[in-house]
């Protein structure tokens, strides 16, 4: 296996690691002001992220740092070319972790109101844009004959991408729903429940919506399945995850929530080895070719020096979640009380 | 220069400015909180213990600003920059990759233990975290100023094509530029944290409320405040500068306002630089002072701006007002905590008011002199990007216009003034509230 292909498949995992933890907190927020009825129940949701949310996110300035290391050439085109979104990307952050953040800070109920809104409102636009992000991932950007794009909204937001970020808000809120029902008790419990089984299928028909789009729009997409078995497994688990969610349900909080982990992780584990070698396509029309892991890589060296230090911070990371998601293991207790 | 790539520098130089901020407070105050849990730790003083969880609230809201306005820094090198990223990249792509994965994980993670935690991982668990988030806020900025260092004096590395190609990660992260770089920044920020502390406490002290909690901040801030502000100046300012000299001969001559080359360079106290004349306007020097930091010898001679291609010069006024700035205020430091730490050791600190009121109105001032330094820093380098290799006209993004840049920037306005505003608030205040003296009052079950 070359180091190319080595760097793309850190580089998928690292993507859903991302979406997987960070995934659950902006679910979390996707529902926070349908699920908590009352000041005292979102309290209790936000306190069940409040000691993991940072961590969870830091995950995004991994990928950042990896692309710039290992896939310059991807970072500089999509970043620039994606400009505004990415700025609107930006700003959804900043609300929302200040949201977080600053809401316990005050106790008054117009103060944590206003937070409780930024907080779920940008939680919600997060996870819209991450799906239209994955939407134009697949269906591709046009490429100038300079090897740049400018992604303005009225060539990101388009029907395919659109499907792409419902199905993303649904898949987190479905993905937050199972965290809640983990992490709580008592009657919020159960209506955390009923949302992740409600939402189970509204995510199940968008995904299935989004899968016959993809055949439309991307016909070649499913060459990688077709030439190999494995790649062809993945979509199979993402779907068996899936059920899972299903089964466990109301029964197994801890279960389902690893159901939908997996579900999460197997979404974006199948886009990329569908688009594999390809990072970001071309769209049909396009007067220089899209990037793959062999154009936007980085020199050899580079793509070394950064693996061998991928494989060392991945054991202290592995070794700091651990350590994190044990001593917050169990229904989570009240955290942010401070005055 | 075009328009887009002015847009983008004042947007860079808006958007770092402010980040700043948090960060030059979290990386000093991270190390004192350690330093607290510590002495709680080996004395079971229940009032360091009161002293730390105060001081993790202040902690808390800054990291979490400093990591809202860190996040858009990170993404900035490929949203405006995207010719620097794809052409130096290979290079510093490795250090901010380390950054994220060896020293944001280990703060992120700890911080919500030391937050939250303190209940149920016992005293040693939290002191731990503690020592961890520290850690992770020190490494953090290691990563950082190594990758600014890169850029100021590019190692380790060939030009590959159009772009370059990294051959030694070792030579990135020993750069000789980063040497005395580093320390001298971490030292900065702990001269901020620790006058922000003393200066907490001496307001306290001055009010008569929270006396206790008042005089372990002054104790603390004003002996660590007298070690760093010391340490600023030797041994990490002067190496710094000596280092300086070699690489960046133009950053040192704007800073300096020296027009001409000369032997026994005399080193301006103040003065003004007329561009025009090629002159100082009404200076006060101190002769072959500059030789003697440079080179160790009042006589050696030391480039002056006339040797230096006009093209290459940074703009000689700011990088010289900023520099004075720091300069300035760093020996002012020096001079108000070695005053302190005197009547400190005279054990009459507590009772003179007036040291105390130098102390509270001191504590604003090390973060323009940090600003101030990484302005010398960041404009002297101009106009590259990254010394001798790229100019910042080559480094920004050709699909990104002046108009989409303007309009981020005034987004970026309107949310950091907004931001700055609520983090000043909740600052005052929980100095305001004071310290709570114990885990209970604290945080109810």
């Amino acid at each position: 296996m070359s180091l190319n292909t080595a760097w793309f498949l850190l580089l998928a995992f690292m993507l859903a690691g991302y979406a997987v933890l960070d995934g659950f907190d902006l679910g979390i927020g996707a529902i926070h002001l349908l699920l908590g009825r009352d000041r005292a129940e979102r309290q209790r949701l936000i306190d069940t992220i409040g000691p993991v949310w940072n961590g969870n996110e830091v995950w995004l300035l991994g990928v950042g740092g990896a692309l710039v290391a290992a896939f310059p050439t991807l970072y500089a085109a999509s970043f620039s070319g994606f400009y505004l979104a990415l700025m609107l990307v930006l700003w959804l952050l900043l609300l929302r972790g200040i949201g977080i953040e600053f809401r316990h800070q005050i106790h008054h109920a117009l103060w944590e109101d206003f937070w409780d809104v930024v907080f779920s409102i940008a939680s919600v636009l997060l996870a819209l844009l991450f799906g239209v992000a994955l939407g134009n991932v697949l269906r591709g950007v046009p490429f100038e004959a300079n090897g740049e794009f400018r992604g303005t909204f009225t060539v990101l937001l388009n029907g395919f991408s659109i499907l792409g970020g419902m199905l993303g808000v649904a898949t987190l809120a479905m993905h937050g729903a199972c965290w809640a029902a983990l992490k709580t008790d008592g009657a919020l419990q159960a209506r955390a429940r009923r949302f992740a089984s409600t939402l189970w299928w509204v995510s199940l028909a968008l995904l299935a919506a989004m899968v016959a789009a993809s055949f439309l729009v991307r016909p070649d997409f499913t060459r990688n399945f077709t030439a190999h078995v494995w790649p062809a497994m993945i979509p199979l688990l993402t779907l068996a995850a899936m059920a899972g969610v299903r089964l466990f349900i109301g029964r197994d909080d801890l279960r389902a929530f690893l159901c939908s982990s997996g579900y999460v992780a197997g979404i974006l584990a199948s886009v990329a080895a569908g688009l594999y070698p390809i990072l970001l396509p071309a769209a049909p029309g396009s007067a220089s070719p899209g990037l793959d892991i062999y154009n936007a890589a980085a020199p050899r060296s580079s793509l070394f020096y950064a693996f061998v230090i991928y494989l060392a911070g991945l054991a202290i990371v592995t070794a700091y979640l651990v350590h994190i998601y044990r001593v917050w293991r169990g229904k989570s207790q009240p955290v942010y009380h401070l005055d | 220069m075009t328009d887009a790539t002015i847009a983008a520098r004042w947007q860079f130089a808006f958007t770092i400015m402010f980040h700043y901020l948090f960060p030059v407070l979290t990386m000093g105050l991270g190390v004192l909180i350690a330093v607290l849990k510590t002495i709680e730790l080996r004395t079971a003083n229940r009032a360091y213990g009161a002293a730390a969880r105060f001081w993790a609230r202040i902690f808390a809201i800054t990291f979490a600003t400093g990591v809202v306005t860190g996040i858009p820094m990170e993404f900035q090198f490929g949203t405006n920059w995207a010719r620097f990223s794809r052409y130096a990249g290979p290079a510093v792509g490795q250090t901010l990759f380390m950054e994220g994965v060896f020293a944001f994980f280990a703060e992120s993670s700890f911080l919500g233990i030391f937050l939250f935690g303190e209940k149920r991982v016992g005293p040693r668990g939290h002191w731990f975290a503690a020592v961890m988030v520290a850690f992770g806020a020190v490494l953090s900025g290691f990563f950082i100023v190594a990758t600014n260092a890169w850029m100021q004096h590019p190692v380790g590395y060939r030009v590959a094509g159009d772009r370059v190609e990294l051959t030694s990660l070792w030579a990135l992260l020993t750069n000789p530029y980063v040497r005395w770089q580093y320390p001298h920044v971490v030292s900065g920020s702990l001269v901020t944290a620790s006058m922000v502390m003393a200066g907490t406490g001496a307001f306290y002290l001055l009010q008569r409320k929270h006396e206790d909690a008042g005089r372990i901040f002054v104790r603390v801030g004003v002996i660590a405040g007298a070690i760093f502000s010391a340490a600023s100046l030797f041994p990490t300012g002067a190496f710094h500068g000596e280092m300086l000299t070699r690489a960046q001969p133009a950053k040192v001559a704007a800073m300096e306002g020296l027009f001409k080359t000369q032997a026994g360079a005399p080193l301006a106290i103040i003065g003004m630089p007329d561009r025009e004349r090629q002159e100082l306007m009404d200076p006060i020097v101190v002769p072959g002072l500059i030789s003697f930091l440079a080179y160790g010898s009042v006589d050696a001679r030391v480039t002056g701006l006339n040797d230096i291609p006009p093209d290459l010069h940074p703009p000689v006024e700011i990088v010289y007002y900023a520099y004075h700035i720091m300069v300035g205020l760093g020996t002012m430091f020096i001079a108000i905590t070695s005053a302190a730490l005197f009547f400190l050791w005279r054990r009459t600190l507590f009772e003179r008011r007036g040291m105390l009121w130098i102390l509270m109105l001191g504590a604003p001032f090390p973060y323009i002199a940090n600003e101030a330094g990484w302005v010398v820093a960041e404009v002297g380098r101009q106009p590259w990007t990254v010394y001798g290799l790229q100019r910042v006209g080559d480094a920004s993004s050709l699909n990104v216009t002046a108009g989409m840049t303007y309009f981020t920037l005034i987004g970026f306005m309107g949310l950091y003034l907004v931001l700055g505003l609520l983090y000043l608030l909740l600052f005052a205040r929980i100095v305001h509230q004071g310290p709570v003296d114990s885990l209970a009052q604290g945080r109810p079950e």
